[in-house]
């Protein structure tokens, strides 16, 4: 089916079951994507992994973004189903002082890791994580480093000029 | 009985260091004689961690054949080798392993840092690289380039063996060195 | 692949817990040793590191930790214009990065919307699979020299200098590769980098056929590399496996086949599928997947069209010399482009490309600035590297090594 077909097939059967959880739904260069209330994400997800004509079985990718107010954090799901060839993104938000979202970890394995990942970079919690600390920073790190307060370089170093180097 | 011999070889002698020669003897100075035999048999480490490994194992293949140097056996273990050469980023979450790999290394020890991330911290100006090995440990010689060219690797290779055949026997424990150790913070 | 061989006896009938033996009586209690494969390793191709519980040869658990060479690409891409981010996607997987590039390419022309010439459609095909050749080359010494034999790394090695030298040709660089520009190729391969690729294309599968006689029906190598390390279909499309790994454990999914880019659909290739999801599958995998990006190529360089080497697009590429020089016009978009000043349009978009380890993933938030609002990699590594310790336990050790090599784990794009 086409895109637009794809995100209309999938926007009526999320109102179908989330009526009032599915806060937006577009087609953005090809995507269907979705904007989930942060309270209802596991079970759109897992209703879209498990449901008989959508079946997204496969988890391509799931990350976080912060918002350009830098109020909100988001986390970002790509699925796939690989029989049919249908991919949307799924997409819930929530406020940087309480960024805590259910895991998806019980729906696929693959999403431990991506967690954590995203965990590390912003702070994300994501509530039922079996081992949720930092995977790529170093252990000691108390800083969410992706997070567009806090600046790219190493401040401790002494050989690098900000001002010739235009920063 | 003077015709001449017409040498159709192209090899060339290596230089015997300066010494005194007669018949049957050949007498020089022991750390000519130590230099040499240091100089074209170093055990490399070989600490890759990217691209620059790659680049070194391209080196180590047959075309640009590095084993010509003298350096056929890597070695992993840094209490039997001879040049630790850092080749690709080393982030500050590695560093710690980089340090304790220096330490455990015997002396007379050289470090060859290849490419711009151990160098310098490379095009990774972040929080999360260390910019450069010569904050934790002291380098003998850098090679820059991202990656840098198997000839300059060799290149960089060749300056190592001048330093080791050029080394005083003593250098090891004159107090400019260990002033350099202590400024690291070992020993 | 049963023998009677003593050494196929010990490995499987090795009584250790999980595998329903109770143990006779008057026995030592059993300790677990712990064994570090730390993270610098002869063995480990890369740098990360494994705790593993081991009940004498055999692992009984395994801990991976990761981002020993984290450089925090993320956070770089959103600090650079978009032309400048080609030189980070290079080091992701550095075996091949031209596939990256080309991948990073294909995203941003996307955003814009920007319809890519079939003449450079048919040139990046070229570069990329022969960018994938030598990323299986490397993958399949490897796992040849950590069976112990180190003859294959040697000859296809050589094979590699000459990918290299057509890669310099066309731009200058042999492994961080920076190939093309955001909408082709600045300018077409000289005629001599045509004939090395020609010449490869003749020469190259006698050396391949060289190294499968060493290894693909050697019965040491297949007795070493059979059932090492396996793992089901479903249990690799759980953990999000993509690319040879996934097709060993059966699945057929292939990028190139699926969602097509870069002109992929006008080609004709079977895409190889194993059974097992061991450490021979991958192997033929692998193999199997070179002799068809030699076909790929060889269909490329004979339909070849003719036509523009890039797109149309002045706001992203760069004018020809001669009208910077002269022309008021080419000047300004020049100034632009090379200071980084365009402007894109809002969006996001995702697009992915079959790379050498899966699908590499591109996820680009786009706010209308000179540098990305927000640019996620999805690399393949990072994603089926957490099955690792699945597919090692119950093995021995050295079946883990040959486990990890043939997963073919690249550091630069576990961490990013």
């Amino acid at each position: 089916m086409t895109k637009e077909e794809l995100l209309d097939t999938v926007n009526a059967k999320l109102h179908e079951h989330f009526h009032g959880s599915i806060e937006s739904a577009e087609l953005l260069y090809d995507y269907p994507v979705f904007t989930v209330n942060k309270e209802k994400i596991h079970e759109v997800l897992k209703f879209l992994k498990e449901d008989a004509d959508l079946n997204f079985h496969f988890l391509t990718d799931l990350t976080g973004m912060q918002t350009a107010d830098e109020k909100h954090l988001g986390a970002i799901y790509h699925l796939h189903n690989m029989q049919k060839n249908y991919r949307i993104r799924v997409k819930s938000f929530f406020p940087m002082s309480n960024p805590e979202i259910p895991t998806a970890t019980d729906l696929w394995p693959s999403a431990n890791w991506m967690e954590r990942e995203t965990f590390d970079f912003y702070g994300i919690k994501f509530m039922g994580h079996p081992n949720l600390k930092r995977i790529l920073n170093v252990d000691e790190m108390d800083i969410f480093p992706l997070r567009k307060e806090y600046p790219l370089e190493d401040q401790t170093r002494q050989d690098k000029s900000d001002k010739m180097f235009g920063r | 009985m003077s015709e001449q011999i017409i040498k159709r070889t192209k090899l060339e002698i290596a230089k015997s260091p300066e010494g005194l020669e007669g018949p049957g003897f050949f007498a020089t100075k022991l750390e000519d004689v130590i230099g040499l035999a240091r100089a074209n048999s170093l055990w490399p480490l070989p600490f890759a961690t990217s691209c620059c490994g790659i680049e070194f194992m391209a080196t180590m293949a047959s075309h640009y054949d590095l084993a010509r140097f003298g350096m056929e056996r890597l070695s992993f273990s840094p209490r039997q080798a001879d040049l630790l050469m850092v080749m690709g980023t080393i982030a500050k979450k590695m560093g710690p392993t980089l340090r304790q790999v220096y330490e455990q290394m015997a002396e007379p020890r050289w470090v060859l840092s290849m490419g711009a991330c151990a160098s310098s911290g490379g095009i990774f100006d972040t929080y999360s690289v260390l910019q450069g090995i010569d904050r934790i440990i002291p380098v003998d010689v850098y090679i820059p380039g991202c990656p840098p060219r198997p000839e300059q690797v060799i290149e960089g290779i060749l300056k190592i063996q001048e330093l080791a055949k050029n080394e005083s026997l003593r250098r090891r424990n004159s107090p400019e060195y260990q002033h350099l150790m202590t400024s690291y913070g070992m020993e | 692949m049963e023998t009677k061989h003593k050494k196929n006896r010990i490995r499987g009938d090795f009584p250790h817990e999980g595998v329903g033996t109770t143990p006779p009586a008057n026995t030592i209690e059993k300790e677990y040793s712990t064994l570090n494969l730390g993270p610098t390793h002869p063995a480990t191709h890369g740098i990360f590191q494994n705790v593993l519980k081991m009940d004498g040869e055999i692992i009984h658990d395994a801990v991976s930790t990761i981002g020993y060479i984290h450089r925090a690409f993320e956070k770089i891409a959103e600090r650079r214009p978009y032309a400048q981010i080609t030189t980070l996607t290079d080091r992701m997987n550095y075996c091949s990065s031209p596939i990256n590039n080309l991948g990073w390419h294909m995203t941003v022309e996307k955003l814009i919307k920007a319809e890519i010439p079939k003449r450079a459609d048919y040139m990046r095909v070229i570069i990329m699979e022969l960018s994938r050749i030598s990323d299986h080359i490397i993958c399949n010494t490897i796992i040849g020299q950590d069976t112990g034999a180190t003859t294959g790394f040697l000859y296809l090695f050589q094979w590699r200098e000459k990918i290299y030298d057509i890669f310099e040709d066309i731009c200058g660089a042999r492994l961080t590769t920076n190939i093309g520009r955001i909408g082709g190729f600045d300018r077409d391969f000289p005629a001599h980098t045509w004939d090395k690729i020609r010449n490869f294309l003749k020469e190259y599968p006698k050396a391949l056929v060289e190294f499968s006689n060493l290894l693909e029906r050697n019965k040491i190598f297949m007795d070493r590399t059979i059932k090492c390390g396996p793992i089901s279909a479903e249990r690799a499309l759980e953990y999000s496996f993509t690319g040879p790994n996934l097709r060993a454990a059966g699945v057929d999914y292939d990028v190139r086949v699926m969602n097509p880019y870069s002109s992929y659909q006008d080609f004709d290739f079977i895409v190889p599928v194993g059974t097992a999801g061991d450490t021979y599958d991958r192997f033929m995998v692998r193999q199997e997947e070179m002799w068809q990006s030699l076909k790929i190529i060889d269909q490329a360089l004979k339909n070849m069209p003719d036509g523009a080497t890039h797109a149309n697009i002045p706001d992203f590429f760069l004018p020809p010399k001669e009208e910077v020089y002269n022309n008021m016009e080419a000047l300004i978009y020049h100034f632009k482009i090379v200071m980084g000043e365009t402007d894109v349009p809002k969006g996001e978009v995702y697009h992915c490309v079959e790379g050498g380890n899966g699908e590499l993933g591109f996820y680009l938030i786009s706010d209308g600035g000179r540098t990305p609002f927000r640019l996620h990699f999805r690399r393949p590594c990072f994603i089926y590297y957490q099955a690792y310790p699945e597919m090692i336990k119950g093995g021995m050790l050295s079946d883990a090594i040959l486990t990890m090599s043939s997963m073919n784990v690249i550091a630069g794009e576990l961490d990013a």
